[in-house]
Order: structure tokens, then sequence, then C-alpha cells
């Protein structure tokens, strides 16, 4: 350990004379490039600059862009006000983040699964469409169904079914 | 139901090697209005033939609710069964049958069916591969039913419907009576909506495979599978044209559901319904020239009809704000569905088209996935079972009603196969 940190001591001192004894090789004025980072840790090898390390508001467990879920009534797809809050909260983080979203409709379990399909279709498209309209990009979203063949609840119950009635926003990988 | 009666036959599924597959059990309650009282004894060398032919035929004309079976000795000669001596019984036909050992994994049955007045009725000769041993039986089941009620019999006929157990699903494809299962799909995502084709060797299906539901056909002789609609958004609900040359499919590429037309390979799409609601189940009528579907148009899903070439449609269904899944029989004069009443029970429905009269044919809360037996006498549909998804068939006529379960798991999405040879 001693040996590596005075090799590592030896070579940083050789790189800097080299850069004290090597004359400017043209007359030509050198290329700035604009950084946040000061030179000064060049020259003064015990400096820190803290640094905020970006958490992506996404992923703040509890914060307001966690609950991605807006649920509907039976044999309905429009979006209940308890709803516009979670579909404004993610057009506004959508309108600084570059990211892609499907957006995949539910429904609970009572019923045909192909009326289902067609009816959690439109709760996708329930919610694409207050997405656009806060200025969502048509072309960073798509709509699907899981009708009900997915139950997040597993329950026979008005409880159960509550929680399967629902599109969920899902983020693609960036 | 007037006669409680109530059998339980756990059928024997051993003869098929698939120990893996879970057996279906068969449970039968009420009968027919009128059983027609049918001799049978066990074939002559019955133990010479690959399958229990008297017994699977006994079974079959049981579960049919039309027939009241009455077991006689077995006949040694074909030709000198002693019908008219049986009348006093008030037997009203003796079905006889022998089995003859024949090379190469084959076996002879002969058969014949004599009224107790001393007709023949019916007398067949035929060679069967060993491993159609059960086949072979229920063409004997369809021609006792046939000549005695003059309606084609259903016995050799197969279904298809999807089994879940956890996060596996399988489409399953047995016969008629729910033995020699094969599964012909097995996946870790969802299966629903299998639609046999009009000659029974292809079932369309929706698979969500690739993460969304995407129509497929599968040739279930050379596994083959062909993508029949993968467009933007769902694509669902597959019908078969009559002659095999169509399928109907519901897209939700414009937004909302809707019903487009399609060759069978999935060529040549084009849009039938142009509406900003939900369109889908398209069913073709028989004659092919019109599209029953589930259209939320007026509020609640309703069924309407209009013709495969466009135009108005017409609603066809009143009595419940939400009535859907309609399925018509082969002969065009009956419409099944599901209806949900008051107190928030879905159940199967008919409605006689001509003289639009409904009639409920189940008293469970939970049914879907209605689909007629090819002579349309019958219905098979899903139905919840003490927690569990499982099937049931119900005779138009309301008095005759089966429930095929399994032991664990769901299964759902039945659907019924065509007349085959």
């Amino acid at each position: 350990m001693r040996n590596v940190k005075h090799v590592a001591f030896i070579l940083s001192t050789a790189a800097l004379l080299a850069a004290c004894s090597t004359p400017a090789p043209e007359t030509k004025p050198p290329v700035v490039e604009e950084k946040p980072v000061a030179p000064v840790a060049k020259e003064e090898p015990r400096v820190v600059q803290p640094v905020q390390a970006q958490v992506d508001e996404l992923d703040v467990p509890g914060g307001k862009l966690a609950n991605r879920s807006v649920y509907f009534d039976f044999d309905s797809y429009v979006v209940r006000e308890d709803g516009k809050e979670v579909v404004s909260n993610h057009a506004g983080y959508l309108g600084k983040n570059q990211r892609t979203i499907l957006i995949q409709g539910n429904t609970d379990e009572r019923g045909g699964s192909e009326y289902n399909l067609a009816l959690g279709q439109k709760r996708a498209e329930a919610v694409r469409k207050s997405l656009a309209a806060l200025g969502v990009a048509d072309s960073r979203m798509e709509a699907v169904s899981l009708g009900k063949e997915k139950p997040k609840a597993e329950g026979h119950n008005e409880e159960a079914w509550a929680q399967n009635r629902r599109a969920d926003i899902v983020y693609k990988a960036k | 139901m007037t006669n409680k009666a109530k059998y339980l036959m756990v059928l024997a599924g051993a003869t098929f090697a698939l120990s893996a597959q879970a057996q279906l059990q068969v449970e039968i309650s009420g009968v027919g209005s009128n059983q027609i009282p049918v001799a049978i004894g066990p074939c002559a060398n019955e133990a010479a033939a690959p399958a229990q032919i008297s017994q699977i035929i006994k079974a079959d004309l049981t579960r049919s609710g039309m027939f009241k079976v009455i077991d006689i000795t077995p006949t040694s000669n074909l030709m000198q069964v002693d019908a008219t001596g049986l009348k006093s019984l008030g037997v009203e036909a003796v079905a006889a049958c022998a089995v003859v050992p024949a090379a190469n994994g084959y076996f002879e049955v002969q058969y014949r069916l004599i009224s107790t007045l001393g007709k023949d009725l019916s007398a067949l000769k035929t060679t069967v591969p060993n491993q159609y041993g059960r086949l072979a039986a229920h063409k004997l089941s369809d021609d006792i039913y046939e000549k005695l009620t003059g309606i084609k019999g259903i016995f050799s006929t197969r279904i298809a419907y999807v089994v879940q157990q956890g996060k596996q699903y399988r489409l399953e494809v047995a016969d008629a009576d729910g033995e020699g299962i094969i599964p012909a799909l097995t996946s870790t995502e969802p299966i629903i909506s299998p639609a046999w084709s009009p000659d029974g060797t292809k079932v369309a299906y929706v698979s969500f495979e690739q993460r969304k539901p995407v129509v497929y056909v599968q040739d279930l002789r050379t596994r083959q599978r062909t993508v029949i609609a993968n467009e933007k958004g769902n694509n669902s609900a597959p019908a078969w044209s009559p002659d095999g040359k169509r399928l109907a499919v519901a897209l939700s590429k414009t937004g909302n559901t809707q019903i487009f037309i399609a060759n069978a390979d999935g060529s040549g799409l084009r849009r039938l319904t142009n509406g900003t609601t939900i369109d889908t189940e398209p069913q073709f009528s028989a004659d092919g020239q019109s599209i029953f579907f589930t259209s939320d148009r007026s509020g609640g899903p309703q069924i309407y009809r209009m013709s495969v070439d466009g135009g108005e449609p017409q609603r066809m269904t009143f009595g419940s704000s939400y009535n859907i899944s309609p399925r018509i029989s082969a002969d065009g004069k009956t419409l099944a569905y599901i209806s949900r009443r008051d107190g928030g029970a879905f159940q199967l429905f008919t409605l006689d088209l001509e003289s639009r009269q409904e009639q409920r044919l189940s008293d469970t809360t939970s049914d879907d996935s209605p689909s007629f037996a090819p002579n349309g006498k019958y219905i098979l549909y899903a139905t919840q079972n003490g927690g569990r998804r499982s099937l049931a068939v119900a005779s138009t006529d309301g008095r005759v009603k089966q429930r095929l379960s399994i032991q664990a798991g769901n299964i759902k999405e039945p659907t019924w196969g065509p007349f085959m040879k």
C-alpha cells in the first residue's frame, strides 16, 4: 500500500513538472472548455468540491410521482377528480424529462374478457388524452390494455375490484 | 330443475400418458323432458378394444340428458339380438356391439341399433387405429343419438379452453367429454378467446406473450403459428367466417376498439365499424352475411348486428343494461349471450331471433364465454365454482346441466369445436 502511494506521488509530481517545463508550442489562442469544475483542483490537491447527487424525482419513495395509478368506476372510463392530480403530476414530470411511457388499462374480473379488454383500452386512452391535453407528445405514449387478465388485487369483492379498475403509467427504460 | 338426480362421474383418464395434465371432472344435473329408454350391454369381446367402448357410450348418452340407459347382458352374436323381448321393460331400442382384433395397431368395431319393434335402425362395421379407441365409441354414441332423436350427435367433437395455474397458462384441446387432453400452447402470459376454424384443424386466439394482446392462428397438426394482427394497441376477439376464409378481429389501433375483417392469413385488413366508442366481439352470422358484435354506443354494452359490407347496425338486445359476448347457433336462429341482471349477476341467456323470446339458462352468477355445440342443442360456458373458474354445459332447453372442473387452478375461455370427419 505504502509503495503504491509513493509511486502515485512520484507520477503526479513528474506530471506537474512536465506541465511546467513544456512551453506553449504555438501562439494560437487555446480553446477554453467551459466546465463547472474549478481548475484550482489541479494545482491544489487537497481541495474538495461538494457535489449534490441528482436523484430523479420520479424515484423518490412516497413522492408525488410515486402514485402512477388512475382509478375508475365500474364500466366507466372517465378520469375521476382523484385521478386528475396523478395525471397532472406526471404531465409536469414528462414536460421536464424526455421519457416515454406505456399506459396499461385494467378492469375488475366481472364480465367477459373481450369487453373488459376494450374497456381497459378506453381507460388507458382516457389517461393518454388527459396527458396529451397537458402537453405530452403522442409519440412518447402508448395506450394498451391488459383487460381483466392481470389483476393487482386477487380478491373477489368490491375492495379488490376497485383496486383493479385502474390505468397504470409505466415509464419505459431510459 | 325437476329431477335432482345427480351423477358424479370421474372418468378414468389413465389411458393417456399426459400425467402432468389435470383431469377434468364432469358433474351432471337435470334430465331431458322426454328420456328415450335405450338398452346397451358390453360389446362382445370388448376387452380386445383399446377403450371401454360400451362404458364410453353409456356415459355419453347419460350426459346428454336425452336417454335412460338400461344395462343388458353382452351379446355374443350381433345377428341374434332379441330386441323385441326387451319391449316389456319399456325399452325403445337396443344397441349391440362387438370387437374384433385387427392387425398393425387397428381394431374392428361392429354395431347394430335395433328398435324393440324389431326394426333395424342402424348398422356399422369399421376398422379403427387403436389410438382412436375412444373416438370410435363416441362415433357410435353420435349414431345412436342421431337415429333416436333425429339430431346430429356431438360426442365425437372436441373443445378448447384455457387452464391457468398461477402464472402458467395452457390452451388445451380435449374431447367433448373432457377426456384426451392435449396442451396446444403453454405460456407464462395470458391466453384468451380461442376460436376453432370451421374445419377443426386450427385455433385462432389472443396471446399476451408480446406483453400486449396479439391475434395468432395455430395449426394444431403442424404447430405452425401465424400472427394475424399485431397493430399498435390491442389486437383481439378473432372469429372465423363460416367458410373459414376470413377472420373478424377487434383492434384498437385507431384509439378505441373497432371491428376489422381480414383474410384468414391476416392480409387484406379492412375496417368494418366506424365509431368513437367500443365495438368488439365480432361473430359471423351462420350465412356469413352479417356480423354480430358488442358495442357500448348506447351507453352500456349491447349486442348489435350489421352487414359484413357495412351500413347501419341494428340493436339486438334490450333486456338489461349490460349484454355481451354474442354467439350464433349453426342454424342461425338463436343468439346466446351473457347478460348482467338485477343484483349484478352475469348469466347465460338465449334469444330466439324470430320470436324475440328470451330465456335464462344458468342460475350461477359469474358466467362468460358461451359457445354453441355444433348441433345447437348445448351451450358451453365458463362460470365460477367455489372461488375457482370452471366450465359448464347447459342444454338449450335449460333442462340439463353439466359442470367441468379440475382439481387445482382455473379453467376458462371455453369454445366448442365443429363437426369433423
